[in-house]
């Protein structure tokens, strides 16, 4: 299970990379592990504003349905587009070409309260230990 | 909730790292390396099964043909010695109970292979109907079952086995050994490939898995679980039972027509099926094709112009397509392919198309 150390995480396993004043997400390693192959993701329309915590989308393999959760409030300003066609592209590379949706963060939201790798590490850890 | 029942494999599939999933009541491999990457294994090449949570019911006695021939609705006298047919037990509105592999294994002895969700059910539903010099015996505990699918199947099986696999035909069993260790044979399967199932005495399970294991991966094939199970027998337009067909749903509307034999011996169903046939089939199981990405599930609402028709029963990305697919109950006049419909998925509606079954159809092997 990859968990770069750059990045935060949410209970509900999103990853969140910011570049500035936007944050870039997707889901993790261990998330994408345990859906299996991903056939299908379901994301806003760029434009969306969502709170934090609000699903913006769902992700699917041939069994289930899985809620996208925000991890943060913003405005979606961008889609992976490459995911409608690819989205296997999730569980080959969840960090980089498997990326979701990029957010302009709302004012008064910060990465900083959102798990680091370590926190988030141990909240798998203690999830399968369940 | 009881703790799900374990195969007699269920450490060998947690040595090779399988994940679990729960079915019937059974706690089965859903998948090892990937449920995509075994589908395709099994198209291309090959891929091995465990679908021991499959049930087991043997009939013998003078009459055990005849209770055979009254309670399901494809012909067992057909059956000769070693032969194999693919049937449906009805109730008597024509609702489908179960669907089921009957072999002959001898004169008085006949083998269905049921749906583990139904195996309890069957047994009942047999007894209930059997009369005295009929035994039924529900084989389920002592027997396991394994699943060898795929072209090239029959050079996997061939250095394990004596028994002649050139001439065996589709849908015929034969008891014979592989790997050392007594089995019976059948060339069946639910994947629309060519392949083999192999039956045996649980305790046999262990030997007969690892020597089939081996031949596979030698062959280039792979273990695969009930993920590719389900999207290998979509793609080959086969319903599922409790999923695709229930006793409310009769095989005629499940586009298993074929099975039904109106004309033989009257057989638990047939008046309601010989009625339906002549008034015409309101509904019919199609398949459907999306035009655009999205993942058509049970119960998701299939419309044409703007009017509710039917309801989707099952769906999946297709592995070998690419596509999005699905089977459906829609009403018989929109049954046509190449009818436009659309799915409705969450709040979308996205457009489809009614398309012929089997959606994959293997290229069989000549010679």
């Amino acid at each position: 299970m990859r968990v770069p150390e750059e990045l935060r995480y949410t209970k509900d396993h999103e990853w969140l990379r910011m570049e500035g004043g936007e944050g870039v997400v997707g889901i993790t390693d261990f998330a994408q592990d345990a859906l299996g192959d991903v056939v299908f993701v379901e994301l806003p329309a760029v434009g969306s504003a969502l709170t934090r915590g609000q699903a913006f989308g769902v992700v699917e393999s041939n069994k289930s349905v899985s809620d996208l959760f925000a991890p943060l409030g913003g405005r979606v300003v961008a889609v992976n587009a490459a995911l409608r066609d690819e989205p296997e592209l999730v569980n080959k590379d969840p960090y980089g070409a498997g990326w979701m949706i990029r957010l302009a963060v709302a004012a008064g939201e910060s990465a900083g309260t959102l798990l680091d790798a370590a926190a988030y590490r141990a909240h798998v850890e203690a999830e399968q230990a369940k | 909730m009881t703790e799900a029942r374990r195969p007699p494999l269920h450490d060998a599939h947690r040595a090779l790292g399988a994940r679990f999933v729960e079915f019937a009541g059974w706690a089965m491999p859903l998948s090892y390396a990937g449920v995509v990457e075994e589908h395709l294994a099994v198209r291309r090449c090959c891929g091995l099964f465990d679908v021991s949570h499959m049930g087991e019911i043997e009939l013998r006695g003078p009459t055990a043909g005849a209770l055979c021939q009254r309670l399901t609705v494809n012909d067992v006298s057909r059956l000769r010695i070693g032969d194999a047919q693919y049937t449906i037990l009805c109730n008597p509105e024509g609702g489908v109970l179960d669907d089921l592999i009957v072999s002959r294994l001898g004169r008085e002895r006949f083998l269905l292979v049921v749906n583990a969700a139904n195996t309890a059910a069957d047994v009942a539903w047999i007894r209930e109907h059997a009369g005295r010099d009929v035994e039924v015996v529900d084989r389920s505990a002592e027997l396991g079952l394994l699943a060898l699918q795929g072209p090239e199947a029959e050079f996997v099986l061939r250095p394990l086995t004596g028994a002649a696999l050139a001439g065996m035909r589709p849908f015929t069993v034969l008891q014979t050994a592989v790997a050392g260790q007594d089995v019976v044979l059948s060339r069946t399967g639910y994947t629309g490939e060519d392949g083999f199932e192999i039956l045996a005495d649980a305790a046999l399970l262990p030997v007969l898995w690892q020597a089939l294991l081996e031949a596979v991966r030698r062959r280039g094939g792979l273990p695969a679980g009930l993920g590719a199970r389900d999207t290998l027998r979509l793609e080959a337009g086969l319903p599922l039972c409790g999923t695709d067909m229930d006793e409310s749903t009769t095989p005629l509307e499940a586009g298993l027509g074929w099975v039904v034999k109106l004309h033989k011996d009257d057989f638990v169903g047939r008046a309601a099926l010989v009625a339906q046939e002549a008034a015409g089939v309101g509904r019919r199981l199609v398949g459907i094709e999306l035009d655009e990405p999205g993942v058509p599930r049970h119960g998701h609402a299939v419309c044409r112009d703007g009017e509710p028709i039917g309801t989707v029963t099952s769906g999946i990305r297709s592995p070998t397509l690419g596509t999005y697919i699905g089977l459906a109950y829609v009403a018989a006049a929109s049954a046509v392919p190449g009818t436009p419909v659309t799915v409705a998925i969450r709040d979308r509606r996205l457009p489809a198309r009614v398309v012929a079954r089997p959606f994959y159809r293997r290229v069989r092997q000549e010679g």
